[in-house]
């Protein structure tokens, strides 16, 4: 009989050898499927690592695959931290890009052109209107205890629907209505030249965006581990009751961790814009669906801000290679199954880490062969 | 039962363990929280299998593979918690889960069940209407329900499992009445409890357990409460004596209720006007079965909760009405009831569970940021001065056991300095030794001039401590007495709504 029991220490090795575990039997499992689907996988698992991360130019483009999913990551993490199920930083990064394209606009109409400048506006604007966009349900929490779960991804939908009326539905300030052309193929404006964030390094090439991110992780550590307030955080998260006992102000922190939460998904709009795209573009942004993916990223790394920067690299390569892999033969179904196969041995193997397995022969016996088998000890 | 053994990972819950209890016998089992009662009697229900040992039945072994097996051997039980479906009636209640004839019927013919629960009903004094519904009865007759079930399955072996820890005295004694009259019609009652009067009281033998060994079987007889604390916990203890302090309370006013009114949790209302002071250096004892306001006056004054009307006063200031800050900063201590969720966060640490009042200030705080190093000190000086048993100032607080909890409570509610202490409910469920130390420390903080508020239902622990003592019955105070001329019966008489002679 195999039987499952809770242990009472957790091993340290046990926190490294899990995950990577967990990989090498997805990895396994995912074999089985592509050699009965007349794939090799020996050759698939190449081509991955190649397009994931050693190939020329491959890690390049996981760190900007990755950069938007740690601002999300990192976003679900604050608030997941106080049993605060923001699942909206979708909207909040939308709206963090129309924020972040506002006043790049603005600044270029003003002939601007200082780069720091426009980085340090454009996170801003874009943390405000992040923070603003949580705050509807964060209000909602404190004051009249709504389910936020609810009402976060309700937001989505319509922070979907504003941008998108924002480009297509209006002659909005962010549409671009200069040429014949973009009036008839709805488009954004594009953004001033100096609204474009730099990068660093030569062979593998870090965006702007993803350096702040590492800042914010840092930044959010500090905050949860070593301030008054993410001491409150932790009690609120552990016991409300005992929260209360102690005198803690439960409701200014419900607001204070959604408006963090939502501004940092902002900030992952404003990179969106500075770093990649210069200009608004719904239906990108609506096709990528960075907020979920985050969702993912901060429970793989147990809402840790370090860990939610090393998933988030872990996750960008893996969609990478899943772009690579595509092809005539290579089904995009397949990527998406070898995709969930990964996070569910990941998510599987987290039982392991908080239970032991055991299997005990005697309670077989007793079970079977009734009284004349009690064990004599 | 012979030489049972259990194990679960990590605990051994008995070892060799073993008694033996005769027909028309009652044998208490006595033992402190986490001596292995339960388990054994988990054990003889079928409920577990020992690892080792083995239980012999009027002579015959018997090996129990579910409760079913040992309820078809005649043994019944009545857990702390009852096991009763609140929307029926008694007799259904009764025959419910019953396997013979009268169950195996798709309906259940229920005149000629509630004859035959009235007939036991009748026979044993357990007056009980056979028609009325679970939720309608108070505790003590859904206890007598429990009971019921057992004789109309004719059980032979009736498990007690602390029964009389939501009774009130006169109750508690009608039971032990009930339990002496089934053990002279030839059945076996299998009393558990950690009361030791109780034990005296009702028991023909009792079999002691301590760290889930047999200490000894004595005749209830021979043995004197103080032999048998001693025997519970390995030395001679203090018992509920009454400690007269030298400094008799005749400081001023510190605590000060004046018509205070709360709104319930289910509607209604909780507190309806309550009054009441406090001198420095006194303990007053609010005493009162479970659910008669107490805990929400406790709240009330700790902030918890928000009167709807009337003040409260520590000294000269005005408590801020809802605001655990406020009453925090004006000096209220609170132990309350739910120790782990409400007084101590089970996740977090030791240390951080030790800053819960002070980490808003220096030394504690600097600036927005927390000195960790001063943190893990304040507990490390915490565990050390308190006795608390825990491997490190990192402990998850839900690894330590009922009484370092508490001690781990008591001290850093201490190290406020406080002007008044409520504590609720502060030795329930604690061990004989944990009681002691816990009462030590109340004797203290009333001898260093705090207004000590004492939330009981332990009718010996309210007595031995307090200077006065006051009855809340439904939401109110129905008398005060002096805990030098009180007795348990008064008490007890006042608690279940009687008026005050």
């Amino acid at each position: 009989m195999i039987r499952l029991e809770r242990r009472l220490e957790q091993p340290r090795w046990l926190l490294v050898a899990v995950p990577v575990g967990s990989l090498i039997v997805a990895f396994a499992i995912m074999a089985v499927i592509l050699a009965v689907t007349g794939h090799d996988p020996g050759h698939t698992y190449r081509q991955m690592l190649d397009a994931g991360f050693t190939g020329n130019g491959a890690f390049s483009a996981t760190f900007i695959s990755a950069t938007p999913i740690l601002f999300t990551g990192l976003a679900a993490a604050a608030a997941f931290r106080m049993q605060l199920f923001n699942i909206g930083a979708e909207g909040q990064l939308y709206l963090g890009a129309v924020g972040a394209s506002w006043i790049a606009l603005q600044l270029g109409e003003r002939g601007l052109d200082s780069t720091p400048l426009y980085v340090v506006a454009m996170c801003f604007a874009a943390g405000v209107m992040g923070a603003l966009w949580a705050l509807i349900p964060g209000v909602l929490r404190a004051f009249a205890n709504t389910n936020e779960i609810i009402t976060t991804l309700m937001l989505n939908y319509v922070a979907g629907f504003l941008i998108t009326y924002l480009i297509f539905d209006s002659s909005s300030y962010w549409r671009d209505v200069s040429t014949l052309q973009a009036q008839s193929f709805p488009q954004g404006k594009p953004m001033p030249a100096g609204a474009e964030w730099p990068t660093f390094g030569s062979s593998v090439v870090v965006p702007l965006g993803f350096l702040i991110g590492l800042g914010v992780a840092a930044a959010l550590w500090v905050l949860y581990s070593r301030t008054r307030f993410g001491f409150e955080v932790s009690v609120i998260a552990d016991s409300p009751r005992a929260a209360r006992y102690a005198g803690m102000r439960t409701r200014r922190k419900i607001l204070a961790v959604m408006a963090i939460s939502g501004g940092i998904a902002g900030i992952g709009g404003a990179s969106q814009i500075g770093d990649f795209t210069h200009t608004l573009d719904p239906t990108g942004l609506q096709g990528a669906a960075f907020g979920y993916t985050g969702i993912v990223v901060a429970a793989l790394a147990r809402y840790n801000p370090f860990a939610v920067c090393l998933v988030a690299v872990l996750l960008g390569g893996l969609q990478n290679a899943g772009f690579t892999l595509q092809g005539p033969d290579f089904p995009s179904g397949l990527v998406g199954v070898m995709q969930g196969i990964i996070l569910f041995c990941a998510l599987g193997g987290e039982l392991l880490i908080r239970y032991r397995v055991t299997i005990s022969r005697r309670a077989r016996q007793q079970g079977d062969a009734g009284p004349a088998a009690e064990p004599a000890r | 039962m012979t030489g049972i053994t259990k194990r679960f990972p990590g605990v051994l819950a008995n070892e060799d363990v073993s008694f033996e209890a005769a027909v028309g016998e009652v044998h208490a089992l006595l033992g402190e929280n986490g001596a292995g009662k339960t388990t054994l009697s988990n054990i003889l229900t079928g409920l577990y299998r020992p690892d080792e040992g083995q239980i012999e039945l009027y002579g015959e072994v018997v090996h129990f593979h579910s409760p079913r097996d040992a309820l078809n051997a005649g043994i019944c039980m009545v857990h702390q918690h009852f096991r009763l479906v609140e929307p029926f009636t008694v007799a259904e209640n009764v025959v419910l889960g019953d396997h013979r004839s009268e169950g195996r019927r798709f309906f259940v013919h229920s005149p000629a069940i509630e004859r035959r629960v009235e007939e036991l009903g009748e026979r044993y004094g357990l007056g009980v209407d056979a028609r009325s519904r679970i939720w309608q009865l108070s505790v003590g007759e859904q206890q007598r329900v429990e009971i019921l079930k057992a004789l109309y399955r004719e059980a032979r072996i009736l498990i007690m499992d602390e029964p009389t820890a939501v009774l009130t005295p006169q109750e508690a004694e009608a039971l032990f009445t009930i339990l002496r009259l089934m053990a002279q019609e030839g059945k076996t009652v299998i009393f558990i409890s950690h009361k030791l009067h109780e034990v005296k009281a009702v028991a023909d033998r009792v079999t002691v357990l301590r760290g889930g060994r047999t200490v000894e079987t004595v005749l209830a007889t021979d043995a004197t409460q103080r032999s048998l604390a001693a025997l519970m916990v390995g030395r001679e203890v203090e018992l509920g004596r009454r400690h007269e302090r030298e400094a008799k309370p005749d400081g001023e006013v510190v605590l000060e209720l004046d018509g205070v009114r709360v709104p319930g949790d289910r509607g209604g209302e909780a507190l309806n006007g309550v009054s009441l002071a406090l001198r420095s250096g006194e303990v007053v004892a609010v005493a009162g079965v479970a659910g008669n306001g107490q805990r929400e006056l406790a709240e009330t004054i700790s902030g918890m909760r928000a009167p709807s009307a009337g003040t409260i006063r520590v000294g000269a200031r005005e408590l801020r009405p809802g605001d655990a800050r406020d009453a925090i900063k004006a000096g209220v201590a609170h132990i309350p009831e739910d120790r782990l969720g409400t007084g101590l966060a089970p996740s977090l640490s030791i240390s951080r569970n030790a800053a819960f009042k002070t980490y808003r200030a220096a030394p504690i705080s600097r600036g927005p940021f927390l000195a960790m190093k001063r943190m893990g000190e304040l507990a490390q000086s915490l565990i050390q001065r308190y006795d608390v048993k825990a491997p490190g100032p990192e402990t998850p607080a839900r690894n330590l056991s009922g009484g370092n909890l508490q001690k781990l409570m008591l001290g850093r509610e201490f190290h406020g300095d406080p002007k008044v202490l409520i504590a609720a409910q502060p030795t329930r469920g604690l061990d004989v030794g944990a009681i002691e130390t816990v009462h030590g420390f109340l004797r203290d903080a009333a001898s260093d001039g705090v207004a000590v508020l004492l939330i009981s239902e332990d009718l010996d622990e309210i007595l031995a401590l307090a200077d006065r003592v006051v009855v809340m019955y439904e939401g109110a105070i129905v008398g005060e007495l002096e805990a030098g001329t009180a007795t348990v019966e008064e008490l007890g008489y006042l608690m279940a709504g009687g008026e005050a002679r």
